[in-house]
């Protein structure tokens, strides 16, 4: 069991929390990648609903695939197709969806902190697909398992995040969660884009790229939201490749063993170039089949908990 | 004050010689050992197998094909207890068209070979599925019996039979416990069923 009833953010997640996720979501590896029926009866008659205000494809995918796997009947609502575009109050959607006794809520929103409100208005298990620029962190435990696959542990390990450090819920929640798992992180990041808190998390925070390259286990680069140069924050496209994408040079510079992240979509040619992108260093692939797995393993997890009147 | 089982059913000794003649009923009725994959059921069901499997070795010199299945996915009462704890099925054989011996310590409501059953399936189609336990303790929920028994053990609900072997646990025993004696201890101790 988990010490959490819903999953909003990794701030409140224990250790023991994130090992028991990711352990369980090992074990969903043989029955996901190995067999001819990738699915379990384990949430069989359970009810799940996406709630996707904000679009999304790789992220609801998963979901769905994960869902799927755990024979649990699942519903998929859009921003574009809810009564939410009529006028419809978040609260009144969430009620009436709520009267229809549902399980639980995955939920995608451009508002931080819309999964938070809707957990106050349901019993419901609600889990956080991302919330504007608050948290991701079924992302930050995905890419948790993808590492602790690589080296085994995730203690001890130094990590560089790199990008829109202020503005990346993706940061947002990988940060903490792999703070407590005993990781090291240092944010790289034009001033720009650093966190206004220099002592958030206590990660030290640099401009300077090529002065931790060296140094780290993992890269992991943020994607640039293309959408936010407009206001200027970035001066170009090809300056911010220079000085803060991955090339060669710099895929060159890293540790043997050192792998890189991503968690998609990709700039290529912007954060990160297509030689290393595609490179032996890559585990970007990985990760969106850690993906499948770690959302299985929450939801298993998260709705374990008590009698729901299922017997065979 | 340490804990006492009511009554010890079996020891290390007889539960070999069952274990003995379980595996010369398995040849007999399948006449060789050749097609046999014994499949136990996580956790003691997994130690009874390997030590069925060495029994029917020394005894048709064909140490038969080995796996393990866990059915914590495929429980009937997941969401009426915590969350298990979760270990690995390793089928490292083609299940389709196999003659698999489904081994397990206890058999109590079948619920557990009910599961087990599920799961099997999902891996492929056998071409037939026998089962054998350590004890059978009576009060059967579904329609479900044993091929192989060691040990028919008549008991009231209010009691847990409970297998342990060495070296997981520190004895080789089955053991009869009442459940009001449990209370307040760790439920995690031997193969409750």
């Amino acid at each position: 069991m988990l010490s959490v009833k819903n999953l909003i953010d990794t701030n409140s997640l224990t250790a023991d929390d994130i090992t028991q996720i990711l352990d369980t979501a090992k074990s969903f590896d043989p029955i996901v990648n190995n067999r001819v029926i990738k699915k379990v009866p384990a949430l069989r008659g359970r009810t799940i609903v996406n709630l996707f205000l904000e679009p999304s494809t790789r992220t609801k995918s998963s979901f769905e695939l994960a869902e799927k796997r755990l024979s649990a009947d699942s519903l998929s609502m859009g921003g574009s197709t809810s009564s939410v575009v009529k006028g419809e109050s978040l609260a009144d959607t969430i009620q009436t969806i709520d009267a229809m006794n549902v399980d639980m809520f995955v939920c995608r929103a451009r508002l931080a902190g819309t999964p938070q409100r809707i957990s106050e208005n349901t019993d419901a298990v609600v889990i956080n697909a991302g919330d504007g620029k608050h948290q991701h962190p079924t992302q930050a435990i995905l890419d948790l398992y993808t590492i602790r696959e690589e080296f085994g542990h995730l203690d001890g390990l130094k990590v560089a995040i790199v990008g829109d450090l202020a503005h990346s819920r993706v940061c947002g929640s990988l940060t903490p969660a792999l703070k407590t798992m005993g990781a090291e992180v240092v944010l790289v990041g034009p001033p720009t884009f650093q966190v206004d808190d220099p002592s958030w998390f206590g990660c030290p925070q640099t401009a300077d790229f090529d002065s931790v390259i060296e140094d780290v286990d993992v890269v992991y680069m943020l994607r640039v939201q293309l959408e936010r140069m407009e206001g200027a924050a970035i001066p170009s496209r090809r300056e911010y490749n220079r000085l803060y994408g991955l090339d060669e040079r710099r895929e060159q510079m890293m540790k043997p063993g050192a792998v890189v992240c991503h968690p998609g979509p990709m700039n290529r040619g912007m954060e990160i170039n297509t030689e290393v992108a595609d490179s032996a260093r890559s585990r970007i692939l990985k990760q969106v089949n850690a993906g499948v797995l770690t959302r299985m393993a929450e939801m298993y997890l998260l709705l374990g908990g008590e009698n729901n009147g299922i017997s065979a | 004050m340490a804990q006492q089982p009511k009554a010890t059913i079996m020891d290390k000794a007889s539960m070999g010689r069952a274990l003995t003649r379980i595996a010369h009923e398995i040849i007999e009725r399948n006449e060789g050992s050749t097609d046999i994959a014994l499949v136990g059921i996580i956790r003691r069901g997994e130690v009874l197998a390997c030590l069925l499997a060495n029994e029917i070795e020394a005894i048709d010199k064909v140490r038969p094909k080995l796996g393990t299945l866990d059915i914590s996915f495929y429980r009937d009462d997941v969401t009426r207890t915590i969350a298990p704890v979760l270990h690995a099925t390793n089928i490292p054989f083609d299940i389709n068209g196999a003659n698999i011996v489904l081994v397990d310590d206890v058999l109590y409501t079948g619920r557990t070979v009910r599961a087990a059953l599920d799961a099997l399936m999902d891996y492929g189609r056998p071409r037939c599925v026998q089962l054998a336990v350590m004890v059978d303790r009576g009060h059967r929920e579904l329609p479900i019996r044993a091929d192989y028994v060691g040990k028919n053990v008549p008991s009231s609900h209010e009691e847990d039979v409970r297998v342990y072997i060495e070296p997981d646990d520190d004895r080789t025993t089955v053991e009869i416990w009442d459940v009001a004696q449990e209370q307040g201890a760790t439920k995690e101790a031997g193969g409750v069923q």
